[in-house]
């Protein structure tokens, strides 16, 4: 693989970008006016969810880009994208609910409309592993799964929409401070925090590539040297192959 | 004398048939036969409908035991009519494009020189009829069994708010249906596909309706829920219609 | 902006619900990594096994090819000393595998 100095350069700076980002969050940033300690929260939840979502979109595009070319893989980035944004969604989604837990006594509350998208979105994005476990042409299952991604992520900010909209102007108790007034010194640790994880995802992303790479070069190596005879047949599966 | 179609291929007349030159129907006509042929079917076998309208009352006895309550009005009455429309509905998305799959029907259409979205528009036109029919027999036995209010003067705008959200149903519907029907868990794969993508259509069809069904002063949907609907019924039938052709590829 | 009606714990309490979430995140990562370090031995595994397999049948291709021709003609070329020795049993055991096969 030619992703050597690439990658340890990218699991140097995601190193880097995450020793900064704690440091920051837990000596720099000043404790906020209403939560007070519990807001800290805040610097891992909104990174969590946002680098997810974008993941969601991503993995549309992906997918857009394995539909017009035909070529697997886009397919296999779509599908590694899409998978380790369910990971860092899952994890965001934990992170709102303990954050949930200490500001109002809930582990979960309604009225935040952006934890109830982000579950929406969940939902749905939980439906791709299983749907491409339920179709065993690998051709089909990559086409039918870059469709899905392409829907799913265009459903992404309708559901925001949507949900807000039903929500609302009442009495909103919102988790993510407003946009673009957090006051200078909780904004540079956020958007370190915020760099830290999109690093992570794409440092975790590179990795799965590669590791899935592998097999299937091996797999493929192996029916070359060995003859088909040699390679176990593949069963179902829902990665691509 | 041959005629090139749109999607590459001739249609050529041997000598042995010489009828005067026809073109294939355009979209929509043969959405049309399409449909024609799903409603004609379902009139003789009379297999999809009954069974949903059977499931909807069904539903709202069973609500009645499960809430203990008499009446109901409001909100709640409006949640309980739109998600027992919703899973009702799923049981026709189930069934929607089985006959297709078992029986050639997708590789009969993939043969015909016609634009693929024809399916789209037929089969979603199928399922909005269902959808209206059952409601037609839904609605009133809703408005008999656990209605409060009087449902006469809340008609028009329950109708129109159905109506809304029976079109994101029948979009979504079909869709999710193309993509189930090829899949091995296929009577799974439908709802859990579904639902989630059925959130925004059911958000502002319940509120809608719960403003229709209110108690006191009897007033159409806010407009918003309306909006909300018929956006998202337009935004996804656009989406649809981009991707469609990709599952009916061989 | 700041949040709305959330009021502020003291810090010992809320000092355990800020570490829950960092600690969930940490812990996501550590099995996740723990999972992919699982699939990378297994790959590693068999890409050794490819190996070993591939040497095997090298060698045993070898061993029948010039197996056919004049066993006295070949085997000063090919073969180490530590098998020159066993040659006049390869003949028989060549013959036994193949049979076997």
């Amino acid at each position: 693989m030619s992703h050597g100095p690439t990658v340890r350069g990218l699991i140097l700076a995601t190193i880097v970008s995450t020793t900064a980002a704690l440091a920051l969050i837990f000596f720099y940033a000043p404790l906020d006016a209403n939560q007070g300690f519990v807001q800290k929260i805040f610097y891992i939840h909104v990174p969590l969810a946002i680098v997810s979502l974008c993941g969601f979109v991503a993995g549309g595009l992906l997918a857009i880009g394995h539909l017009r070319t035909g070529e697997r893989k886009w397919d296999l980035r779509s599908y590694v994208v899409i998978h380790l944004s369910l990971i860092f969604g899952i994890t965001a989604l934990l992170a709102g609910s303990i954050w949930a837990k200490a500001s109002w006594g809930h582990w979960w509350v309604w009225d935040d409309p952006t934890l109830v998208s982000f579950l929406i979105v969940l939902l749905l994005f939980a439906t791709y592993q299983p749907l491409r476990f339920s179709i065993e042409d690998p051709e089909r299952q990559a086409r039918y799964a870059s469709v899905f991604a392409i829907v799913a992520a265009a459903f992404v900010p309708l559901n925001f929409i949507a949900v807000r909209l039903s929500q609302g102007f009442v009495h909103p108790r919102v988790l993510t401070l407003g946009g673009g007034n957090l006051p200078g010194p909780m904004r540079l640790t956020f958007l370190i925090a915020l760099l830290a994880v999109a690093l992570l995802f794409v440092t975790l992303c590179l990795f799965e590539l590669q590791a899935k790479r592998t097999r299937i070069g091996l797999r493929r190596l192996r029916r070359e040297l060995l003859g088909e005879d040699a390679v176990r047949p593949l069963g179902r599966s829902a990665a691509p192959s | 004398m041959t005629a090139v179609q749109p999607q590459g291929r001739t249609q050529s007349q041997s000598p042995m048939h010489r009828t005067p030159a026809l073109s294939p129907p355009g979209t929509f006509r043969t959405a049309l036969i399409l449909l024609g042929k799903d409603l004609r079917l379902e009139l003789r076998t009379l297999e999809t409908v009954p069974a949903m309208v059977l499931f909807c009352i069904t539903t709202f006895v069973i609500f009645h035991f499960a809430l203990n309550r008499a009446t109901i009005s409001g909100q709640l009455a409006a949640g309980i009519l739109t998600a027992t429309l919703l899973f009702a509905s799923m049981l026709a998305i189930n069934r929607l494009f089985v006959a297709e799959r078992e029986q050639g029907g997708f590789d009969g259409f993939l043969l015909a020189p016609v634009d693929r979205t024809a399916l789209l528009l037929a089969k979603a036109g199928a399922l909005l009829v269902f959808l209206v029919v059952l409601e037609v027999f839904a609605v009133p036995a809703f408005a008999l069994l656990l209605l409060g209010p009087p449902l006469g003067p809340r008609l028009p705008g329950l109708v129109t708010v159905l109506l809304l959200g029976d079109l994101a149903l029948a979009i979504i519907g079909t869709f999710v249906s193309a993509i189930a029907v090829q899949t091995r868990a296929r009577d799974l794969i439908g709802p859990i596909l579904g639902l989630p993508l059925l959130v925004p259509a059911l958000i502002g069809t319940a509120r809608g309706v719960g403003s229709a069904l209110a108690t006191h002063p009897v007033q159409f949907p806010a407009g918003r829920w309306l909006a909300i609907t018929a956006l998202y019924d337009l935004v996804f039938a656009l989406l649809a219609y981009a991707v469609f052709d990709f599952l009916l590829e061989d | 902006m700041t949040l709305l009606a959330a009021p502020a714990l003291p810090l010992h309490t809320a000092g355990k619900y800020v570490a829950g979430a960092y600690i969930v995140f940490v812990v996501m990562l550590v099995v996740y990594l723990g999972i992919m370090t699982l699939r990378t031995r297994r790959t590693r595994r068999e890409l050794s096994e490819l190996r070993r397999e591939v040497l095997e049948r090298q060698a045993q291709a070898e061993l029948d090819g010039p197996g056919l021709a004049p066993r006295s003609a070949e085997q000063p070329a090919r073969v180490d000393p530590g098998r020159a020795a066993a040659s006049p049993e390869r003949g028989s055991a060549s013959s036994e595998r193949e049979a076997a096969v």
